[in-house]
C-alpha cells in the first residue's frame, strides 16, 4: 500500500520534473523558458519531496524516531523550495527585459511602451 | 522500498543535462541564468531524495542551506543584469 502511494508522487514528480527540462530545450525565448521551467520543477519538486515526507511519517508511526526529524527536514526544505523559487524566476524575468533581452514573437510589450517610467 | 529514490536520483541527474545543455549553448545571458535557475531546483530535489535513500537526515539540511543560499546567489546575478550594481 505505501509502495504504491510512493511510486504514485515519486512518477508524478519525475514526470513534470521531465517536462520542465524538456522545455527548457523547446521553447524559443528566454521568458517561455523561464515559464515552461520554474512552475513545471517547482511542482514536480514537491511532489518529490512529498513522497519523502510520506516515507518518513509512515516508518515514525513504525516506532522509528528519525524518520520523524527526516520527514520534519523535508518539510522545511520543501518550504524554503516554494517561497525562493518563484521570487528568483521574478527576479531573472524582471532582469532580462531590463537587461534589453524583449519577447520574440510578442504581440503586444505593455511593459516596453511604458519605458523608463518603471525604473 | 529504496531502489524507487536511487531510480529518481538518476532521472533527476538526466535532467540537469537539459540545463547544461542549455548554460552551454543559450544565445543570452538570461538563458544561462535561466539554465542555472532549473540547476538549482533539481539539486535541491535531487538532495532530499538520497537524504531519504541512505536514511541521512544531515543530507536534508545541506538541501535546505543550500536552496536559501541558491536563491540569494540568483537574485545576486539578476541584480547585476538589470545594471543596479
Amino acid at each position: 500500500m505505501i509502495e504504491i502511494i510512493l511510486y504514485i508522487l515519486l512518477g508524478i514528480g519525475v514526470f513534470f520534473n521531465g517536462l520542465g527540462s524538456l522545455g527548457l530545450l523547446r521553447f524559443p525565448d528566454v521568458y517561455t523558458r523561464l515559464h515552461a521551467s520554474t512552475k513545471c520543477t517547482t511542482f514536480g519538486s514537491i511532489f518529490t519531496s512529498f513522497a519523502v515526507i510520506v516515507y518518513g511519517v509512515y516508518h515514525w508511526y513504525g516506532g522509528s524516531n528519525s524518520y520523524g526529524v527526516l520527514a520534519v527536514h523535508a518539510f522545511i526544505a520543501l518550504v524554503a523550495l516554494v517561497v525562493t523559487n518563484p521570487t528568483g524566476a521574478h527576479a531573472i524575468a524582471r532582469a532580462a527585459h531590463r537587461s534589453g533581452v524583449y519577447p520574440k514573437k510578442a504581440v503586444v510589450d505593455k511593459l516596453q511602451e511604458r519605458g523608463d517610467l518603471n525604473d | 522500498m529504496i531502489e524507487p529514490f536511487f531510480l529518481v536520483a538518476a532521472l533527476l541527474l538526466i535532467f540537469m543535462v537539459c540545463g547544461i545543455i542549455r548554460i552551454v549553448f543559450g544565445p543570452t545571458i538570461p538563458d544561462r541564468v535561466v539554465g542555472l535557475d532549473t540547476i538549482n531546483t533539481l539539486v535541491v530535489a535531487a538532495m532530499i531524495i538520497l537524504g531519504a535513500a541512505y536514511n541521512e537526515v544531515i543530507y536534508i539540511d545541506v538541501a535546505i542551506v543550500y536552496a536559501l543560499l541558491s536563491f540569494i546567489g540568483t537574485l545576486y546575478i539578476a541584480k547585476y543584469l538589470e545594471g543596479g550594481m
